[in-house]
């Protein structure tokens, strides 16, 4: 049974796999000269890419940080021109600006071949049917699975999200094999499905990412929807998904080695942490064209798994356990608390204090925001109110890319605080 | 000028829909000692708006706004109807006929009759409609 | 190509497509014995005329084997367009499916002076509505950076155009006109603060006056594109000439026809259009009456092209609706109000354009029974028959709850629709 996409590289090991990423971390190194803040970053740090001869060369050089892309905006992280760039994602900026990640033709080769790694690694192949239920477009999730799954020869049901009961009926009437999806909205489907009852018999792999989700979570997946369940990482900055993803032992993610070259650091002083020790994950692409980055964290935190996996791929990396800052994930979603600030500021009619709600309702994250009206702005008319909690509703969702509700409450009501504000109460259960 | 006195001013007092803020309000209006003359509440998607025509709107305003409620005022005018059947069709008829729009309104009945208060688009047009369709408005000396 | 040549491919491709439906396809099997011809009866491509009409009710009845002719393995993907009637209309491609549709777009896109260097932002809804996807894939067959924005977030739609440097846009002629007033709003103006300069516009009909009007005002030059997802999805792009579509002969065939007789028309007489696909695979189209009325001009193009065109389209053959480029019969609205107790089954819908967007406002009565005098209630009722509606029209509307009896009844053919737009 072929169970490859690229049994050569995906089993890469010892000497010859240093080999490839020390060249491959040249090539990257070589890239970056014509990104400014690289050049100056460099520069200021005293080293020059001649100065990287081996791999733990790397630590010399400084983290890029998300914070650093957004300065970045637009295009100050390309490193070929326009032209060469085949396609533009945007990903949510942890103010009001997003980030922007741009791709060569090669890069989307790149990106559909580690997706095609993946889907070959759980057993997916020509023949299988494949309905990808995570947002198209800007999201990096839905065009990246898709194209994996288009050159692994897999036929693919575009069906994006939303329409629970229609997407029911596709799983149905195709016969569709595996479907990709957040887990919470997977629970959703089982659930609907049960309502309905309805059974889904050709179904036999699920994979999930975009939020963290527990192993009791995929017991109940794999026993509601009779499937096997695996676990998907990746972040735009990287690509999107695709960048780590379990194997049949689901015992831990395997990272691409040859397209990523992996540190996990004490987010607090930045120091290098050996196997086995939780930590921040730090990534350095090293096929990246379009957009190069070095020692690019991420934020989340997990650890490097040090037994060898029986089904002889490399490097593991342990399924993410949480997030060095504050960032939230809703319905698969970022969200970082100083956009909804950023919103809010532009929003003469409320005040600028908030809080944030996150409850589970139906398997579903729910986001109820609370702002307090403002005097100034009360006419005294109902219609008027529901103007200002519609138009908060639709100012966040511009920006969030993600659908709240808003509760508007007396003025002065909220808590304010000294110090470090906690304007997040996270009610979920740990899925 | 003659449609002056009969407009009202009504308070309106936003609230979160939870336990106790209507008691809160009635409190601050109690310490006042201001008369609630008519009242009602209105509703949407987690909060409401608090209406009253109250003996003291000025007090009423300031403390309400002391103690941090949000409160505007807002122009209604008060029609006298009959006490029986019918009474409140008269009154509607005559604005219907006058096509004028309620944008809301609440009623009260009294010792001596029952009395309509109307929120609407276009004050002046209402008030010389219901004048002319033989209605009866209230002045607000009667309330304030 | 030559004419002579084009004429010769298309009766090769013809004879070949007949061959394969007659033996692998039940469907058009059956509907040529029906009709009485065989395959052998095609011996020129005039000869097409011999061959029966398809209709839409056609594909969603024989699905999926009896029309379908390639096999489950060599389908790579599906797209599903809604149905009347709740069941959807649905599309198979194979590999060669997708190269056809690409090449298509890819030749259409160049001929209205898109290329390498131009940055396309693609509004049209991405996932299983075919714009999206179709526009995605020929865009970046020729070197053009593609910008997947999808629909809606129009703010931010705006924000990116200007950041990075957006030169084309394919969305729906309405949406455009509300990316130019929300840009407006905003202190933007698309003609002097922004690259673009190319529009690909469709999925919905528009005039000849909007398209002079989106050209003068955001000073941009608009095209239309045209296509159904029966034809695989948008399909057929004007060129630089701005003078009706290429319809590239090699894959389609198109007639122009009386709607009551079925007599050909010459060209520049109005009638249906009806199309038969040459190379499609999964799902071979022959004489498809898709409804539209238009007409055709068979000139040799101003910029070179040999291959015919066809005009915009001026006007539906059924009451089909297009709400924001999506089909919307009103069967469907009926149907989706049946399955909710609260309101009774009587509506009006009515039409607008508000700004450059269509506005759909569904009108229906909430039953005795449903009643509450909590405001709430009744929002939480209007809000299910929105979501409902939407979930099965794919487009979002506008409900407004009546009471009982108001709505007008009709006997026999109800007319249902109130459409004010002026396109």
């Amino acid at each position: 049974m072929a169970m490859f996409w690229n049994e050569k590289i995906e089993t890469l090991k010892g000497k010859d796999l240093e080999r490839l990423q020390l060249k491959r971390l040249k090539l990257t190194l070589s890239r970056v000269e014509s990104v400014g803040f690289y050049r100056q970053q460099l520069k200021q740090a005293g080293i020059r890419t001649g100065d990287i001869k081996t791999l733990d060369d790397i630590r010399k050089i400084p983290f890029t940080r998300k914070q650093d892309l957004r300065n970045g905006y637009p295009f100050g992280f390309i490193a070929v021109p326009l032209s060469k760039v085949a396609r533009i994602h945007t990903t949510s900026g942890t103010t009001g600006k997003p980030t922007v990640v741009g791709y060569t033709r090669g890069d989307l080769e790149s990106w559909a071949e580690l997706i095609a790694r993946n889907l070959t690694m759980v057993g997916l192949r020509e023949g299988d049917i494949f309905q990808n239920m995570v947002n198209y477009g800007m999201f990096t999730g839905g065009l990246g699975f898709h194209y994996g799954a288009e050159k692994a020869g897999i036929t693919v049901i575009p069906s994006a999200t939303g329409n629970t009961r229609r997407q029911i009926e596709m799983i149905r009437d195709f016969g569709v094999t595996a479907v990709h999806c957040t887990p919470s909205y997977a629970l959703h489907l089982a659930e609907v499905a049960e309502d309905l009852g309805v059974d889904l018999p050709t179904l036999r792999i699920g994979m999930f990412g975009a939020e963290p989700w527990s192993d009791a979570m995929r017991g109940e997946l794999e026993a509601r929807l009779g499937i096997t369940a695996y676990d998907s990482y990746g972040l735009s900055e990287l690509y999107g998904p695709g960048v780590a993803f379990e194997c049949h032992e689901r015992d831990g993610l395997h990272i691409w080695h040859d397209s990523y070259l992996v540190e996990i650091i004490d987010p607090a002083t930045g120091e290098v942490l050996g196997p086995e020790e939780q930590g921040e994950l730090v990534v350095t692409p090293l096929v990246k064209e379009a957009m190069p980055l070095l020692r690019y964290r991420t934020g989340d935190i997990t650890m490097l798994l040090s037994d060898e996996c029986p089904c002889g791929r490399a490097e593991k990396i342990a399924r993410i356990t949480g997030r060095s800052d504050d960032m939230l994930v809703i319905r698969g979603i970022n969200v970082f608390p100083s956009q909804i600030e950023h919103v809010l500021l532009r929003i003469p009619e409320v005040g600028n204090q908030f809080m944030v709600y996150v409850d589970r309702i139906n398997h579903l994250d729910e986001m109820t925001i609370e702002v307090e009206t403002n005097r100034a702005h009360f006419s005294g008319e109902l219609s008027d109110l529901s103007r200002i909690q519609k138009k908060v509703v639709k100012e966040l969702r511009d920006t969030l890319e993600l659908r709240t509700s808003v509760k508007l409450v007396e003025p002065g009501s909220l808590p304010r605080f000294e110090g470090k504000a906690k304007r997040v109460i996270d009610r979920r259960e740990t899925i | 000028m003659e449609r002056e006195k009969f407009i009202i001013r009504q308070i309106s007092v936003f609230s979160e829909n939870k336990p106790g803020r209507l008691a809160a309000i009635a409190k601050a209006l109690q310490e006042e000692e201001i008369n609630i003359l008519a009242f009602s509440i209105a509703e949407a998607d987690g909060f409401g708006v608090v209406r009253a025509l109250v003996d003291k709107p000025r007090k009423a305003y300031e403390k309400l706004s002391g103690i941090g409620f949000n409160v505007a005022f807002t122009d209604v005018i008060a029609v006298q109807m009959k006490d029986i059947p019918g009474g409140l069709y008269e009154i509607a008829r005559i604005l219907g006929e006058g096509m004028i729009n309620i944008e809301y309104c609440y009623a009260y009945s009294g010792k001596d009759a029952a009395v309509l208060i109307l929120r609407v688009d276009d004050v002046d047009a209402a008030i010389s409609t219901i004048m002319k369709g033989g209605g009866t408005l209230l002045e607000s000396s009667l309330f304030q | 190509m030559p004419r002579d040549d084009i004429r010769k491919l298309q009766y090769r491709l013809l004879k070949t497509l007949v061959y394969r439906l007659y033996s692998f396809s039940p469907f058009y099997h059956d509907r040529m014995r029906a009709a009485g011809v065989h395959p052998d009866d095609i011996r020129t491509l005039g000869d097409i005329r011999r061959l029966p009409f398809m209709v839409k009710n056609d594909l969603r009845d024989n699905y999926p084997d009896r029309i379908f002719v390639a096999g489950q393995e060599d389908l790579v993907r599906y797209h599903v367009s809604s149905g009347t009637t709740g069941k959807p209309t649905v599309v198979g491609y194979t590999q060669n499916d997708l190269n056809n549709w690409t090449a298509s777009l890819a030749r259409g896109l160049s001929s209205c002076g898109l290329g390498r260097g131009d940055v396309l932002q693609v509004s049209y809804g991405y996932g299983l509505f075919t714009g999206g996807l179709g526009l995605h894939y020929g865009a970046e067959r020729i070197g053009t950076t593609v910008l997947p924005t999808s629909v809606g977030n129009t703010e931010r739609q705006i924000e990116l155009m200007q950041d990075l440097h957006t030169t084309a846009i394919a969305c729906t002629p309405s949406y455009l006109l509300h990316i130019g007033e929300v840009a407006e709003k905003m202190g933007i103006s698309i003609k002097n603060d922004t690259n673009l300069r190319i529009g690909i516009l469709g999925a919905e009909p528009w005039s000849e006056t909007m398209k002079t009007r989106i050209e003068e005002w955001l000073g941009i030059k608009a095209y239309n594109i045209y296509g159904t997802s029966e034809l695989s999805g948008p399909m057929f792009c004007e060129c630089t000439e701005q003078k009706g579509f290429h319809v590239w002969a090699d894959l389609a065939y198109v007639e122009i026809l009386d709607p009551g007789s079925g007599e050909q028309l010459p060209p520049g007489e109005q009638g249906e259009m009806v199309i038969t696909m040459l190379q499609k695979e999964a799902l071979p189209m022959i004489r498809f009456r898709i409804g539209d009325i238009t007409s055709y001009d068979d000139e040799v193009c101003g910029c070179g092209r040999t291959h015919p065109r066809v005009h915009r389209i001026s006007g539906r053959v059924d009451d089909m609706l297009i709400i924001r480029g999506i089909n919307v019969f009103p069967s469907q609205i009926e149907y989706a109000l049946m399955a909710i107790p609260e309101v009774g089954q009587h509506f009006m819908i009515e039409v607008d354009r508000k700004g450059a967007l269509d506005d759909m406002l569904v009108k229906v009565e909430v039953r005795k029974e449903a009643f509450s005098d909590k405001i709430t209630d009744l929002m939480a009722i209007r809000k299910n028959v929105e979501h409902r509606l939407r979930n099965t029209l794919n487009v979002a509307v506008n409900v407004e709850l009546v009471d009982p009896g108001s709505l007008p009844r009709f006997e026999g053919k109800a007319k249902r629709v109130i459409d004010r737009r002026k396109i």
